[in-house]
Parts: C-alpha cells; structure tokens; sequence
C-alpha cells in the first residue's frame, strides 16, 4: 500500500478510541485505505469491526463516546483531521458527502425533499433560494425519481424506502463531492430496490469521476459494484485488494472462511462452514493477532505476535503470518473455498402427507378515516394464499417487504384472525379454534422472529423465558424436570447451560435466536414458522444458524416455514418455495424447479437481482421498474402488470389463472396460459 | 400502659410502606430494577435529595404512630387508668414542650415579650399597657436584655453539639470499614474526603451533617424560646410546621397508593385488550378528565363534612374525623389524577403488545391476563416509577391550595394548607406576622424541592434512552 501521489483519500493508520462503562473499546486500530478517484472501494465486515467508526471518523462525525486517537486522513493532501472545525464544515457536503443505511432517519419529515436538498445547494453554491429548488429538482431528476417537479413539493413519508435512498444520494450530490461515502446504502431495502440503487451509484460515479467509498456487510453487493475491497475484522484490515483478484482467490483464513459461510446451492444437504467462536472484545490489548483464536490455522506465533502487513503484488496485501516473507506462499496457499460435493444433498423423500394446508387465507385489514372512523377501503395484505406443507419438510415463503409474508405466518399460527379462507393443520380447522382449545392446539405451532433484540423480554431470565412454554402449556408440573427439560434445550441449541440464570442483554444476536429456537422447542412443535431468522445475523453467525435449524429438522423432523427474502438460504435450506407479491403466491414448486427455471417474470428479475459474490459472473440484471403498489389498491389484472419487462395487453385486464408448469411446480402468469 | 390508635391514614401509610419493603425486596433480585437504583445512588445530587426525603419521611412515620395518652390527674378513679380522649403521636413525645408550651397569642420568633400590648394590672388600681412577658418564651431569664447573649451561647453550644456528634457519625463510617479491611484510619479518611470512594458518601455526610446540626440548633434553642414564633392562639410555629410534614407526606403517597391499581390495572389492560375494553376505559378517563378537578374535590369534601356533621356519634374524637377528612381528600386527589398515568400507560402497551417477545408468549399459548403480568407490566415499571415520583410533590403543593381555598383538610388537621390559609389575615395585620407563612413556605420548598431533585434523578436513570449506547454501531 505504497501511497499513490493522485490518490484522493489517504486514510494512514487510524485509531479510533470509544470509551464505554467498562473501559476504552480500540474500535478501530490502524486502519490505512487509499481511495482513487472515480473508483468504488468497499469495506467488507461484519457487524461490530469498525467499518462505519472508520468512515464517521473520516468526516469527523465521530458519536460523543469516540475519539480519534493516532492516525492521518487526507484528502487531496489535506489533513482532514488537523482541520479547524470551520474549515471542515467546508468539506462535509461539498468535497466529501455521505449517505447512512435508514433513509428513513436520515431526512426531516416536516420538510418538503425538495427543501432539504435546497439547503445544501444554497450552501455550498450559494444560490438564491428559487435557482437552488430548481437545482434540487434536476438533482431529483438524476438520481432517477419520475416526476421530479412533483416529488420536490412532497414530504419524505409520501415516499417510498427506495425512493427515499434516493432523495438521499441526491441531497448528497448537491454539494458535487469528489468522495461519496455511503453506509451501508442499500442494507433496509429490497433486492429489486437495491438493484436499482447499486446501479445509480454505479451510474453516478462514472458520470461524475466521483469516488465511493462502499461500506457493507454483504459479499455480494461488493463483487457487483467495487473495484477494490478491503476485509476489515476487529478494527483492522486483514486484507485488501482488486476485488476480481480477492474473490477469485481470498487469501486470508477469515476471508476464506467467510465465503465458506456463504449458504448456496452447490452447499445443499452438508453443513455450511463456520467460524468458531465471536468476535474478540477490542476493550483488551491483544498480544497476537485478532483472528487467531477462532482460526483453525493458527499456532503458536499467531497468538504471540500481530502480524504485520505482507504486499503480495497487484495491489493486493493481507495482514496473515501464514505469508510472511520466507514463508513457503505455495504451501500456505490452500486451494479455493471447500465444497461440498453435491451428491451429498440429498433430498428426504418423504411421503407428503400435508401437515399444514392453506386455502384461499386472506387478511384484509380496514382502512378507516373521517369523524366516524367508517371503513373506506380494505388493505389486502394477504389476498387469497394456498400453501401446502409437510412433515419434515421446509417452504419457503419469498418475496420483498411489505407483499404481506410475514402476515401469511402469523396468520397460520392464529397471531392474526384471517379474514376469510382456511388453515388446516394435522386435519383441524384452526381458524375456527378458540379460548384454551386454540391455546392448547398452540404447542405444536411456534415461531422464531427475526429481530433477536425484540424478540425476547428484556426482564426475564433466560431461563424463565424457555420455560414459559411448558407453564403455559402445563407439560411437566414438576420444577425440577422443568429445570433439567431447559438444560437440555439450551444444550441442544448449543447453548450454555449456565445461560438459565442470564439475561437476554447479556448475549449477542446469534445466541439470544438460538434462546428463541430453544424456547420455541421447549413445547415439542412440529410446525416452526421461521419469520427471517437470519437476516439481522451478520454471514458467520447466520450459518450457524442454518445449520442448526437443519440439524434440528433431521432429528425431530420438524415441518419450517420460512419466511425469507434471502434467495441463497432458500437454495440451501427450503425444499419447496413460494414467491408472493401483493397478497398472493405468483410461484410455487420444489426449489430446484423454481430456482432453476423460473416461469414467471417476477421470479425471474428476482432471482437476477440477487448479488452474486462472483465478480466474474457477468449476469444480466433484469431491472424492474417502480416499486411494490400499495396492497390497498392493487393494479386491475395481473398486479404484476406495471413493472413487469414482458406485460400484454391481457395481463391489464384480468388475473391470470394457476396453471401447472411441471411436477409440483404452479405459476400464475399470462404468459403460460391454461392448455 | 398506653393506649394505640390506628387511624385509617396510619394504616394505608404502613401499608405503603411494606408495599416498599416487598419491592425493594423483589427489586434487589432483579438486575433490571437494582441497577437504575444504583445509579441514582451513585449520583451525589441524588444521595442528597434523598437524605433530606429520608429526614422527611421519618419526621412523618414517627408521626403516624398514633395514642392515647394517658391522664396524669385521674389517679382518683381507681385501678382503671384513664386515657385522654386527645390523639398523640410518638414524635409528639419526642417535641412534647413545643405542643405543650403555648402562649396566649403571637409572638416573634425568639420573642421574650408577646406581640401586642397588653392591659397589665399592676395592683393598687393602676394599670399600665404594656408588653407582657410570654409564659414560656425566654421564661428562664431574668433580664430580657440578656436574651441576645444568651441566644448566641446556646447556638455555639448547639452548633459544637452538631459538629462532635457529626464528627462521631463520620469517624465510625471510615472506622469500620477500616477496620473491616484492616487498612490505615487516615488513609481511608483522606479517600473520602477526596472522594475516592466508590459511593458519594461524602455527600451524604455532608448533608446528614447539616440535618444533624439543625437538630442539636432546635434542641438547644427551642428548648427556652418559640424558635419561629407562635401563632394567633399561641402554639408554636416550629411545631406547626413539623407536624405538617406528616399531612404532606400522606397527601402525596395515600393519593398515589389510590391511583396506582386504577391506572395500571385500566392502563394496561385498555393498551392490550384493545377494542370494547379499550372503548369503555378511553370513555372513562376523557370524560372524567374534562371534569374540573377542583370541582369534584370541592363537591367530595363537602358531601363529606356534611356526613360528619350529621354523624357526631361515629366518631371518638376530633382527630378521627379530621383523619378521615383527610383520607377522603387523598382517595379524591388519587381519583382524579390517575388518567394522566394510565393515558401513558396505555400508549405504552398498545406498543408492546405489537412486541415480538408478547407475540412469541401468544404463540406458545400463555393467558391473556399472564402475558400482562409478566410481559407487559415488567416493561412499563419505569414509567409507572418516574410518575410517582414527578407527582409527588405536585400532590404535596396541591394540597396547599386546596387548603387554602378551604377544601382541603379539616382546619383541625396541622398542614401547611392550613398555615397559609391563617396567613391570609396575618398578612393583612399591622404590624405583620410573617413567621407563620415563612415556616410553611421554607418547610414545604425544601420538601418539594428534595422531591423534585431525587425525581430527576430517578428519571435519569431510568429513562432508556439516556442509557448510553446500548447496540454496537
């Protein structure tokens, strides 16, 4: 990383301090990046290395709690962190303009969009106050809002998440930066969405010769759209390079690992790989290096001395013993990521007697307005869903926020009274069930939520917690089985037994869901509705997960729900899938059918928009316009209709009719009309 | 020996406090309550504030220890000892000359000589106006000229008690510990004062110090003279005063003992239940919200003091039926006051019952009424907590102004209310009294104040979003 003299951001070993109750957190510790102008350069991490205190320190915009301790930012030669606070104002917006992951928070809701962005025309270029709305609407107009003239005149709630990213980027291009740093950016938005947003950027930054320093999580959204990566892990980069180079071949054990995690297809029926252990605490110095306690190539130097940074030409580096100088590379140089052979999935073949059937479910919920709260309308959140389930076997429920999955979940388990339609589980009518009968029936449904913080009470022990259940449901009377029933659950989950006398708190994201599972096991379920039990898991974690969840299918043949908008667990984990939108299953049939060739056209830009952690994957994007209509009024026809690539004249008339396109395998679409 | 008398305030304000003991109890297990306690007890303003509040409370509970006492004159009657039909407390014993050393009528503080001139007849048919000497007040000199001296002496004496006693207090809190862990007095000694130590017990030395120092100052003064002067029928001011503590205390608990059960148990169960519930508990408190307070307590208290001039029979003395005069305007101030807290309290809920935590208990077939107890309740306690202590002293002033407006207390009960109340014509006198609206006004500022102080505190430290970042970033 020898410095580059037209380089625009020099970032040279940056410390970054956080003092918290119980000491001095190094969040991040010698961090050096160099950023060249008009190139994307990602952060890859997970949560809790230092990725966003990087960027907020690169700004100054550091939380009360932190400090910048050591360390040089430059831009353009300048150092940013010598700057007097009026100089640095300066360059916040106008040379170096930035962008979080919730837009949501990120804008004022009592200002129009085209007000805020105004604000910072007027700033940073002084113009009147008419010239600078004119300005924010052309701004509008360039990251790609139709009708920009209107939209500049709404409030930030009349728009949608996409587009709110959007009035976002645009309120940071009104100061023309040289430098974008976006956080995270497309983190709370939809696939299709952040398609969509990944190419503006994309767009932007060859338009614009702007640079973009990407800070992410996902593997996938940097393949798509970074030039060069950096891997940090607790504080440090462990390694950097050309993005095609560091996919192709990863060099460092914890990058190696981290594709390992990775759920795909070609994973199906083995164990995903995982990385033992967590994250160290940074509040402690540590001797050697961070990784080496959780490496399974580590010996005896690791844990003795940090290692230091080895240049490994093309610009690639990697923070590693295994390549110091001296050191034989070829030997250390493990072939790619292990996989595992797919002749082992092997899918169960059992005999599908549903567990679980849905007909026509429909939750409608009333919109009422005016002085006498009367019904105006209906939100059909869920519109006439058909689901079929066996013991055993694992559905996936797909499909973008808001086209009502979760609500088809809840629905199943009577959380949600539907409006009309039936839920028969093992032969019983549910929907009819009430009172203690209903309670009683509840044992053999559970679920698993997807925010593992939400998702317990904060008051009670986790102990109190797993055995709410069984009080609830009066299986084993006696204190003592239950205490030993909820050892063992813990044990089973792969928890701790000593976690009883614990607090939620006290544990992190992937612990407190593996308390959820074990709570939702303590009533012996043989339905579990998973409602996206990973997607607030950072990769590592998130496989353990999975695999718990498989493992635990194997052995108590457990029937899943899941819920997801993640396509790469479907492939790994589901046996058959469903994809919704607006309120109805347009898809449905075994993974490998659906997955493999999707029939309707929704599925289809779904499956393409999905980032792929392959640089030299070369997929075409199918890009959908707009985003999901509100289910209170859904489009006449084919609800698909206005953003569908290939729509007729027919599929704006009337819903197309369920036809079988292959073994098990539906889809409701004009284009496979019924024979 | 004696005889006790339980009357109903007595009652609830034990009852109150073992409801205190039992959560504090419950609390020292649950990690989640300890610690915000903790932290108001490791924020000096709060030691404090709280060491005043304490000074207060036990003013009012050695106060709420009715009796009978028993008459010294009755000796004639036989074996039977005969009780005075007069009510007394246990901290009446204590103050026992302030409540019997009264004087015919005003007298300024530190007063030897009464307020107002006096017919004195001095034998022989003459007669002369003139300043009388107090009976009491100053009575043990011979020369009123002296007085000043003589006050100026027993403030040092009292002042050298307060210090030597304090000085004690603060030895045998660094002795033991030194001793305990077997570390050197002067080291230990130096540490507090430079506030090493791990708790602000400096300050509460300090303000425990100051509190000990009025007391030996009360104890040497008001033993000879009225320390703040007697009212219009010549009882002591400081007495007064002291006694009111008591009045305050149990206006500003028994009304939030009354409203709790209603604001929880209406609160929580509107946000949860939702629907007619929700329906019939909204209805409930906007309409009873939209009733002038002052005019429900006006049209209770009155209702009430007709029943009890009609019913002179139920009662054994007039401190009974100004007991239950009081009690009435506690239950009527906590009826009227509990909408605010169960409007949070339902919002509060309706929030968490969208929780995925209370989803999950419905999920695994808990009972509604379980869900509330250990989901719902656990999580609003906070809030129910900071209410308490925020409406505390509002509770306390309320009082004030009802007295003052004559709705309030029995005009028998001490209170501060009523102390303002007499003020209103003393105010108007030439020359003025003053002393009697100056007692009630410092006495019930530092309460109120003390409350207002720990009550920021508490919020503070339960309040979860001042609670620092709790997520990584």
């Amino acid at each position: 990383m020898t410095a580059s003299p037209r380089a625009l951001l020099e970032v040279r070993d940056l410390r970054v301090s956080l003092s918290v109750p119980g000491g001095t957190v190094r969040a991040v510790d010698g961090v050096d990046l160099t950023v060249m102008p008009g190139e994307t350069h990602a952060i890859l991490g997970e949560s809790g290395c230092g990725k966003s205190m990087t960027a907020l320190s690169i700004l100054r915009l550091l939380p009360a709690a932190g400090r910048v301790v050591d360390g040089s930012v430059r831009l353009d030669g300048t150092d940013l962190l010598r700057l007097p606070e009026d100089a640095m104002r300066a360059v916040r917006g106008r040379r170096v303009a930035m962008i979080f992951q919730e837009p949501q928070s990120s804008l004022n809701p009592v200002l129009t969009v085209g007000d805020q962005i105004a604000e910072g025309v007027r700033r940073h270029q002084g113009l009147s106050r008419r010239a600078a709305l004119r300005r924010a609407v052309e701004l509008l107009e360039a990251v790609g809002i139709p009708d920009p003239s209107r939209r500049a005149s709404e409030y930030p709630h009349q728009l949608s998440g996409g587009m709110k990213q959007r009035v976002m980027i645009a309120t940071a291009l009104a100061g023309e930066p040289d430098l974008l740093i976006a956080d995270e950016p497309t983190t709370a938005l939809d696939v299709t969405i952040q398609a969509q947003v990944l190419e503006l950027l994309d767009q932007l930054r060859r338009e614009r010769g702007m640079a973009v320093l990407l800070i992410t999580h996902d593997l996938g959204v940097v393949a798509e759209s970074a030039q060069r990566v950096a891997v940090m892990y607790a504080g440090q980069v462990v390694e950097e390079g050309v993005t095609a180079d560091l996919f192709a071949r990863p060099l460092h054990p914890y990058t190696r690992k981290l594709f390992a995690a990775l759920p795909a297809v070609g994973k199906r029926g083995g164990a995903l790989e995982v990385i033992p252990g967590t994250v160290p605490s940074l509040t402690a110095h540590v001797p050697g290096c961070r990784f080496a306690p959780r490496c399974d190539q580590a010996w005896a130097l690791c844990r003795a001395a940090a290692p230091g940074w080895h240049p490994l030409g093309r610009g690639q580096g990697v923070r590693c013993h295994l390549y110091a100088e001296g050191r034989d590379r070829a030997r250390s140089l493990p072939p790619g990521p292990a996989v595992v052979p797919a002749s082992m999935a092997v899918p169960r073949d059992v005999t599908p007697t549903p567990l679980l059937r849905v007909r026509g479910l429909q939750v409608h919920f009333p919109i009422r307005r005016g002085l006498l709260q009367r019904v105006v309308g209906q939100v059909r959140a869920v519109d006439g869903v058909d689901l079929d389930l066996a013991a055993g076997r694992t559905l996936a429920l797909v499909g973008e926020s808001g086209c009502g999955k979760t609500t088809v979940g809840h629905a199943v388990l009577q959380l949600l009274r539907p409006t009309a339609g039936s839920v028969r589980f093992d032969g019983e009518e549910l929907t009819r069930l009430s009172g203690p009968r209903l309670r009683q029936r509840r044992r053999e449904l559970q679920i698993v939520f997807q925010d593992p913080y939400a998702s317990m009470n904060p008051r009670m022990l986790v102990g109190d917690i797993v055995e709410e259940g069984m009080l609830a449901q009066g299986t084993l009377p006696d204190r003592t089985a239950r205490r030993s029933r909820v050892a063992d659950l813990l044990a089973q989950v792969g928890l701790d037994p000593g976690a009883t006398d614990r607090y939620p708190h006290e544990f992190s994201g992937g612990q407190r869901q593996r308390v959820a599972i074990a709570r939702a096991l303590a009533v012996e379920p043989r339905l579990v509705v998973c409602d996206e039990p990973t997607s607030a898991l950072d990769v590592s974690v998130q496989a353990q997960i999975l695999n718990l969840l498989r493992n635990l299918q194997d052995h108590l043949g457990l029937a899943y729900l899941f819920i997801t908008h993640n396509l790469a667990v479907v492939e790994y984990l589901a046996h058959e899938v469903a994809v919704m939108y607006l309120g109805r299953i347009v898809e449905r049939g075994p993974v490998g059918a659906v997955l493999r060739g999707p029939a309707h056209p929704y599925t289809r830009a779904l499956l393409s928009a999905v980032p792929v952690p392959d640089p030299a994957g070369g997929r075409a994007v199918i890009h959908l316009e707009g985003e999901l209509p509100s289910p209170s009024q859904p489009p006449r026809g084919c609800h698909f209709h206005p953003r569908c690539p290939e729509a007729r004249d027919l599929c704006r008339e009337s819903y197309p009719e369920t036809v079988g396109v292959g073994t098990g395998h539906r889809v409701a679409c004009h284009l496979h009309p019924p024979s | 020996m004696i005889s006790p008398v339980v009357l109903w305030t007595d009652a609830l304000v034990f009852t109150l406090v073992g409801v205190a003991v039992v959560f504090g109890l419950y609390a020292r297990r649950r990690e989640h309550l300890r610690e915000p306690w903790r932290r108001v007890a490791r924020s000096p303003k709060g030691v404090s504030a709280g060491t005043v509040l304490a000074a207060f409370v036990a003013i009012g509970l050695l106060d709420s220890l009715h009796f009978h006492p028993r008459l010294e004159g009755a000796e004639a009657g036989g074996s039977a000892e005969h009780y005075s039909t007069e009510v007394a407390s246990v901290f009446d014993l204590l103050v026992w000359p302030l409540r019997e050393r009264v004087e015919k009528t005003y007298s300024a503080p530190f007063a030897t000589h009464a307020y107002a001139k006096e017919t004195i007849d001095l034998g022989g048919g003459r007669q002369a106006r003139e300043y009388p000497r107090l009976v009491h007040g100053g009575a043990h000199l011979s020369d009123a000229g002296t007085r000043g001296a003589d006050i100026a002496l027993r403030s040092l004496a009292g002042l050298g008690a307060g210090i030597a006693l304090w000085l004690a207090l603060v030895g045998l809190f660094v002795a033991v510990p030194a001793a305990r862990r077997g570390e050197r007095f002067g080291r230990l000694w130096r540490a507090l004062w430079a506030g090493h130590w791990q708790w602000p017990w400096r300050t509460f030395l300090v303000t425990a110090g100051v509190l000990l120092t009025l007391v030996t100052l009360g104890v040497t003064l008001a033993g000879t003279y009225h320390v703040l002067g007697t009212d219009k029928v010549g009882q002591d001011v400081l007495y007064q005063a002291l006694k009111s503590v008591r009045t305050g205390l149990v206006i500003g608990t028994v009304s939030t003992l009354v409203m709790l059960p209603f604001a929880i148990a209406l609160g929580i169960s509107a946000g949860y239940f939702r629907g007619l519930v929700d329906d019939v508990v909204q209805y409930l408190y906007t309409t009873l919200s939209s009733i002038p307070g002052v005019l429900l307590i006006a049209a209770a208290v009155l209702m009430l003091q007709v029943y009890v001039a009609n019913h002179p029979d139920d009662f054994e003395s007039l401190a009974e039926s100004a007991d239950l005069r009081l009690l009435f305007l506690s239950i009527i101030l906590g009826v009227t006051s509990w909408t605010g807290l169960a409007r949070l309290l339902r919002a509060e809920t309706l929030k968490l019952s969208q929780v995925e935590f209370v989803l999950a208990a419905q999920a695994l077939g808990v009972a509604g009424g379980r869900i509330l107890v250990r989901h719902i309740l656990p999580n609003v306690m906070h809030i129910v907590l900071i209410t308490v202590v925020l409406d505390f002293s509002g509770l306390v002033l309320a009082e004030a102004v009802l007295s003052y407006v004559s709705i309030g207390v029995d005009p028998t009960t001490i209170s501060w209310g009523n102390m303002i109340n007499s003020a209103r014509l003393e105010l108007a006198r030439e020359p003025v009294v003053w002393w009697s609206l100056a007692a009630a006004f410092f006495f019930m500022f530092s309460l109120v104040l003390s409350a207002n102080l720990f009550a920021d505190v508490v919020r503070d430290a339960f309040d979860p979003r001042l609670r620092g970042s709790e997520r990584p970033a």
